[in-house]
């Protein structure tokens, strides 16, 4: 599945579009797995962007580096998880110009995370531009022990930290970056409604 | 009564600064302390010319957190409607006055990384409280000044002598002009730019930077729009069911206040969006001359904004 509609839902939850063209003295692509499509179809509308261009490609175990790399992008980045590629992200940011424009393409957590980071360097978030690509796993924060969860596709749960079960919301926070998990049995332990997936 | 509350001042010090503005000191009348503010914020200063009672905004340019005295400082416009006429002409050191609590529609983002103020003229003066306020935090700022010329440069002197490293002015006489692609270029990611003055430099500064690929968001701008005269009109006004006359030296917002009618509004310059009024029914044309409703709904005929916007034709009814 490589794009997917995301049921309407409430505020918080964040929505995606599909990248466009845009006017900036420089680009910043940063995508990971099926991501590297957003590019590929993007650089075929407007490929002189590709000249300003740098990709940071986090592999998630495609293999599109060939690909993006034909399009000739002025820099190129590769390396299999966003933590290996976040020194190189906060550098680029860090030692940009006004003008430059931020493309994110693919999962979720990897979309709220360099939004973070670009928004720290001084991006407003509404002038991030992002499309959702591949999995639809969401990265989770537990409420209670506040731990990270990456890649959960099931709802409920269990914390991969304090191991409790927890019920998947659409809360998001874009501070953290990762959807709010909630004890689902709080009330009568051990009463844990049968897992699904999120979408199911 | 709608506005911001009110404080009753007195004013402490006329000071002409040249050909053109003047500058006025306002304390309490009661002897106590003012409100602290946030750069940008005006004051809406009341006069009473005759039988005319005029509201106009004007940017504070004191020390934010100078809670001893306000100043302002007024441009004289000769063409405008007197009000900037009246506080020239008839204010003196003494005058009791009525000021609104201060109300910021142009404040600085705080999460700038670095603020780029662009001033045209009197535009000069919410920047002036800016950057007293960013002083204070070692904010990281930059002016850029256009004056006709160093006669009418109003503060270009004092912002020279204090800060040399952050204040260029631009002299229109000496043709130097602000070389904005260039000065855009290569500022740093989180750069906001700020710009007050006529309309036609803010139209410039907002459509050259969304063309070097600046997020709107960081482009802020402020400009009070005069009401300006225009045709007499009448209004029927279905809430408070009276039907009145707008003269042609009046605002429509004006002359509900005249007639007693209590009608919402804060910045009187066609910008902050409190004072939009619902249209019932017209037949003929309005003169929209706000920037808070978009192209479609000054189209659409659904609203007015009636600090600065017109009406010419049969009948206008409004839900007031």
């Amino acid at each position: 599945m490589s794009t997917f509609a995301f049921p309407p839902s409430i505020k918080s939850r964040p929505v995606y579009g599909t990248l466009e063209p845009q006017a900036g003295a420089a680009h910043m692509f940063i995508v990971d797995g099926e991501g590297a499509n957003a590019v590929l179809d993007l650089a075929q509308r407007a490929p002189s962007m590709m000249q300003l261009a740098h990709i940071v490609y986090i592999t998630r175990g495609t293999d599109f580096a060939a690909a993006l790399k034909a399009l000739n992008p002025a820099q190129f980045y590769q390396g299999p998880t966003y933590g290996a590629a976040l020194p190189r992200i906060r550098r680029s940011l860090a030692d940009a110009k006004m003008g430059l424009q931020v493309y994110l393409a693919g999962t979720e957590g990897l979309m709220g995370q360099a939004m973070n980071e670009a928004v720290i360097a001084g991006i407003p978030h509404t002038a991030i531009q992002t499309e959702h690509r591949g999995a639809t796993a969401r990265r989770m924060q537990c409420v209670h022990c506040k731990g990270i969860t990456e890649d959960v596709e099931t709802d409920p749960f269990v914390c991969s930290h304090c191991g409790l079960n927890l019920f998947v919301r659409d809360h998001y926070s874009r501070r953290i970056a990762a959807f709010q998990g909630v004890c689902i049995d709080a009330e009568d332990p051990g009463n844990v409604p049968v897992q699904k997936g999120i979408y199911e | 009564m709608s506005g911001a509350e009110k404080i009753t001042v007195k004013v402490t010090e006329v000071v002409p600064l040249n050909e053109l503005v003047t500058r006025f000191r306002f304390e309490r009348a009661d002897g106590g302390l003012l409100p602290t503010f946030s750069g940008g914020a005006h004051t809406v200063v009341e006069m009473h010319d005759g039988g005319i009672t005029r509201l106009n905004p004007y940017s504070l340019m004191s020390d934010p957190m100078d809670q001893t005295a306000y100043t302002i400082s007024v441009r004289r416009d000769d063409e405008g409607r007197g009000g900037s006429l009246f506080m020239h002409q008839q204010v003196k050191a003494g005058d009791e006055m009525v000021i609104s609590f201060p109300v910021n529609l142009f404040s600085l983002d705080l999460r700038a990384k670095k603020h780029l103020f662009l001033a045209g003229g009197i535009g000069i003066t919410p920047f002036l409280a800016q950057i007293k306020q960013l002083q204070r935090f070692n904010g990281n700022w930059e002016l850029h000044y256009a004056c006709r010329s160093a006669a009418l440069g109003s503060y270009a002197d004092e912002l020279t002598d204090h800060y040399p490293n952050e204040t260029h002015v631009y002299y229109d006489d000496e043709k130097q002009t602000i070389d904005l692609v260039n000065l855009l270029d290569g500022q740093p990611l989180g750069t906001h730019v700020y710009v007050c003055g006529p309309k036609g430099m803010i139209d410039w500064v907002r459509k050259t930077a969304a063309a070097e690929g600046w997020p709107r968001e960081a482009i802020h701008y402020e400009e009070f729009l005069a009401p300006q005269p225009g045709k007499p009109f009448e209004v029927k006004l279905a809430i408070s069911n009276k039907t009145i006359e707008v003269g042609e030296n009046e605002s429509l917002l004006e002359a509900m206040e005249r007639e007693n009618v209590d009608a919402p509004y804060l910045c009187r310059g066609g910008a902050c969006g409190q004072c939009e009024t619902r249209v019932i029914d017209y037949a003929g044309n309005f003169i929209h001359r706000d920037h808070w409703l978009d192209d479609a709904e000054h189209a659409g005929g659904e609203k007015i904004m009636p600090c600065v916007s017109r009406f010419e034709g049969k009948t206008l009814v409004l839900d007031r």
